[in-house]
């Protein structure tokens, strides 16, 4: 275990992968062209759709951003878990609809399988497979020995729920009960006796789906009994990108309805005039840094390889899902009128952060697993 | 992940096994009186004189006043006040006596005093013997503390005193007092100026010091009048109509936000029993495993668990503020974690002090004068004098509106 860096690991490849994040969002992802992509129907009775530029995809291939966190000897560059929350964090705050967030989910349980297969998989990831995971039941338990996936002789069956980016993926990672108990496999999503459904989401800047395995042809990246050890391995790892992603929308939210509330004139003034707005604004900027740092300290500590890093991650995941709500209302509720329309680019934001706050669990679910972890089970 | 885990400079390393060894030795053990739960709220002389010895022994052997220079009392280090302080809290040591010298008083004399004026005052205000007070807030001026009316006249090489301030934090036992005071009336703000005072040798010559009880029955605070009190101009910091400007030296290092490191020692609980250690969300956790709820124990209640768990979120998220806000490039706006720094701190351990209350249940009535109230009573005390803290040092909606104006950038409430 490494000493923890006070500036939590932040390098300078750190931030200058940070900033070219940033220029990247900044010439490709506008709010203005994200709404004209994702949200180009309203109709609430509207066909499932995948919307996405695959084009800027490849983009972010090449310049290396799913190679992050595969190891060098797996064909990546091998940064620290911040790289890639620098990453998140600025794909957050442009609502960047893709694979990216998934694949590096995919890419933290693959790291956790120590297997050839896994070792190959990751570097299809460093080389541009978009892979995600199909981990989850039908009840949308986030505990990772709960699938209704079986695996036998080689062969899936039985479906996999909740299944993030699925339409946009090349590859699933999915999670199956064997005679010696969960195993992880991956499955082309090119592959025979497959059948991925859509689900209609309410976020617009993703893509969720059910995947039906019968008899499926797959690839064992980890042994029957050492699948759910993965996921958990992986799991603070996953927390954090989602939190990270969480804390970018949050900013992007907070600044956009400060801007409001600067310029929208009433009763002669501008809104933020008014302390039932400017008090409020301000606690979301609170929360929103409260965020930030514990998403930074659980990223560090992962890469310090320390023994804390589930609670960590969890300490981020529930403070960023409590602020993922609170920074979501405010921005409507400020907008007024405006705010509650389709034409207004917030409720794009909302809809990912509402998203984010029940991914892998909300923060009541990582509160009461922190209770057990700190203080004991309950009597 | 403890201080010492972080990165030091090899000096820093030296210094903080220094402080270590030191404490290891020293550290003064157990009080021999009873203890009020911060500074503030001092009034017994046995009481002070013991933290006093404590803050003398400690500025002696270098852990206080470190990074101030060498001809002003201090160490002559840099960086290392920090240090000093984890340390402290690490070792579990008492508070300091004169945290409103070393928090405010100091860096404004510091910034603002003329070179032989901190050569004066600084050596014994570090050390603790002089006891300092601030006398800014008046019963006109609060929160709107540029409505200062004690007004300064200037009489040759002398200033005269005359006005009323309030809730003067240990004025009663200060030798020293910063004060705003008024040498105009013709403008709110310019027409300040900042000058320090020697209030004890003042005591019969126009300085009156009267107690005002706080809600709990404690004292700590005070009344102090000025009737026609002398003052050499060389106690003046910065120029005449400058008053403002160099407050505003004092209120940021008073909410935390300013740029020396204030020294400060704690973490000691003040009773045996570590459950009544009032700041740490741990503490809390050990109370709640010892009082009786439905049947159980209150740490066996999911709701009191999400309680305690959304503290022990909020209060390591304060930590881990404080270490980003050091790192230039991990901040959009250089101010926007320290002028959070008071208002979150206060309201932290306001809502911790107030679970205390569903934890305890029916005991939790029970006061300091009862021998058998949970943790000597100590919880609901605390959760009264956190009230003092969220109103002290600018009320948290005045600090609101500043965040929101400084670094939001909204249009200003007033
Ligand atoms: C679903 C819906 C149906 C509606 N139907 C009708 C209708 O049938 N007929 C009609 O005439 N109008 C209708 N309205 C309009 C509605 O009355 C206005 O949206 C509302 O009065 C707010 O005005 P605004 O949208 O211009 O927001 P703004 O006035 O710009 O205010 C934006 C936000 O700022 C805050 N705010 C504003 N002023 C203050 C203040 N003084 N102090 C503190 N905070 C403040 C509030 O949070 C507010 O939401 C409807 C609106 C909605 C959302
Ligand atoms: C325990 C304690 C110790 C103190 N020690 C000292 C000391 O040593 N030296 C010293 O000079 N002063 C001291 N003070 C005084 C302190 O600085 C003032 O109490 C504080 O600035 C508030 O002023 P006020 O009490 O006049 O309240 P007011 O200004 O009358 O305000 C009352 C309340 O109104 C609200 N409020 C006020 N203005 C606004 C606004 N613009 N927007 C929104 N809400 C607002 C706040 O909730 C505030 O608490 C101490 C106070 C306490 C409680």
């Amino acid at each position: 275990m490494s000493e923890q860096p006070k500036n939590f690991g932040f390098g300078e490849d750190e931030t200058m992968l940070r900033d070219s994040a940033q220029k990247f969002f900044a010439d490709n992802c506008s709010p203005d062209k994200i709404h004209g992509q994702v949200a180009h129907d309203s109709n609430i009775h509207r066909d499932i759709e995948c919307i996405w530029d695959k084009n800027l995809w490849q983009q972010i291939v090449e310049l290396g951003w799913t190679a992050v966190c595969v190891p060098e000897e797996a064909g990546g560059i091998g940064m620290p878990l911040v790289a890639a929350v620098a990453i998140a964090e600025e794909a957050g705050k442009a609502a960047f609809p893709s694979p990216l967030i998934s694949t590096y989910c995919a890419t933290f349980v693959l790291n956790a399988c120590g297997t050839d297969a896994a070792k190959a998989a990751l570097g299809d990831i460093a080389g541009g497979t978009a892979t995600t995971l199909a981990i989850t039941n039908e009840k949308g338990s986030w505990e990772s020995s709960d699938t209704d996936v079986t695996v036998e002789g080689g062969k899936l069956t039985g479906t996999a729920y909740f299944v993030q980016d699925a339409k946009k993926a090349d590859r699933f990672i999915v999670s199956a009960k064997g005679a010696k108990g969960v195993g992880l496999y991956q499955v082309e999503a090119s592959a025979e006796n497959l059948n991925i459904i859509a689900d209609g989401i309410i976020d617009l800047t993703r893509d969720q789906a059910h995947i039906e395995f019968s008899g499926t042809e797959c690839v064992e990246v980890a042994a029957e009994g050492a699948g759910d050890a993965a996921i958990d391995a992986a799991m603070p790892s996953m927390l954090t990108i989602v939190s990270a992603d969480i804390v970018g929308a949050g900013e992007w939210l907070l600044q956009t309805t400060t801007e409001y509330a600067k310029t929208r004139i009433q009763f002669d003034r501008p809104l933020g005039f008014f302390q039932a707005v400017k008090h409020p604004l301000v606690n979301v900027m609170l929360d929103i840094d409260r965020t930030k740092s514990l998403v930074y300290n659980a990223a560090c500590s992962i890469d310090c390889g320390e023994d804390n890093t589930e609670l960590n991650a969890r300490m981020a995941k529930a403070q960023a899902s409590e602020m993922a709500v609170f920074s979501s209302s405010r921005a409507v509720q400020f907008h007024g009128g405006i705010g509650f329309t389709w034409e207004c680019y917030v409720h794009i934001f909302f809809k990912r952060q509402m998203h984010n706050h029940v991914l892998y669990g909300d923060a009541k679910y990582h509160r009461a697993k922190l209770a057990d972890m700190v203080m004991g089970k309950a009597a | 992940m403890s201080e010492a885990q972080r990165k030091d400079t090899p000096e820093q390393a030296e210094f903080r096994k220094y402080c270590q060894d030191w404490l290891a030795e020293n550290h003064p053990g157990r009080p021999p009186v009873k203890l009020p739960q911060g500074a503030l709220e001092l009034s017994d002389p046995d009481a002070l004189e013991w933290l006093q010895k404590w803050q003398k022994s400690a500025y002696d052997a270098g852990l206080i006043g470190c990074d101030y220079p060498v001809e002003m009392g201090g160490g002559g280090k840099e960086n290392c006040q920090a240090i000093a302080n984890a340390e402290m809290q690490k070792a579990k040591t008492p508070y300091l006596p004169n945290i409103i010298g070393m928090g405010m008083a100091a860096p404004t004399i510091f910034f603002h005093a003329q070179e032989e004026v901190k050569a004066e005052l600084l050596p014994k205000l570090l050390s603790g013997e002089h006891i300092w007070c601030q006398g800014f807030s008046e019963p006109g001026a609060g929160s709107d503390l540029a409505n200062a009316q004690t007004f300064a006249e200037r009489d040759g090489d002398n200033w005269i005193i005359n006005g009323h301030k309030v809730w003067t934090s240990l004025a009663h036992f200060a030798e020293w007092m910063i004060l705003l005071a008024r040498t105009s009336k013709d403008d709110k703000y310019n027409g300040l100026s900042y000058f320090v005072v020697p209030i004890r040798e003042n005591l019969d010559k126009g300085v009156t010091v009267r107690p005002l009880i706080k809600m709990t029955g404690e004292t700590g605070f005070n009344e102090v009048l000025f009737d026609n009190v002398v003052l050499n101009d060389r106690y003046r910091l910065d120029d005449v109509g400058a008053g403002w400007k160099v407050a505003m030296t004092t209120l940021a290092h008073e909410r935390g936000a300013g740029p020396i490191v204030t020294p400060a020692s704690g973490g000691m609980s003040l009773e045996e029993d570590e459950s009544a250690q009032t700041n740490s969300v741990y503490a809390l956790i050990d109370l709640a495993k010892q009082q009786a709820r439905n049947g159980k124990t209150a740490a066996d209640d999911p709701l009191i668990r999400d309680e305690l768990m959304k503290m022990m979120i909020r209060s390591e998220s304060f930590k881990q503020n404080q270490r980003r806000a050091s790192v230039p490039t991990l901040v959009d706006h250089p101010m926007r974690i320290p002028l959070q720094f008071k208002l979150v701190a206060t309201e932290l351990a306001q809502d911790l002090q107030q679970i205390a209350y569903e934890i305890e249940g029916a005991a939790s009535s029970l006061y300091a004068n009862d021998d058998n109230a949970p943790a000597a009573g100590r919880w609901p005390l605390a959760y009264m004098n956190s009230f003092g803290v969220t109103i002290a040092a600018g009320a948290n909606e005045v600090q609101r509106n500043i965040l929101g104006e400084r670094v939001l950038g909204m249009p200003k409430s007033k």
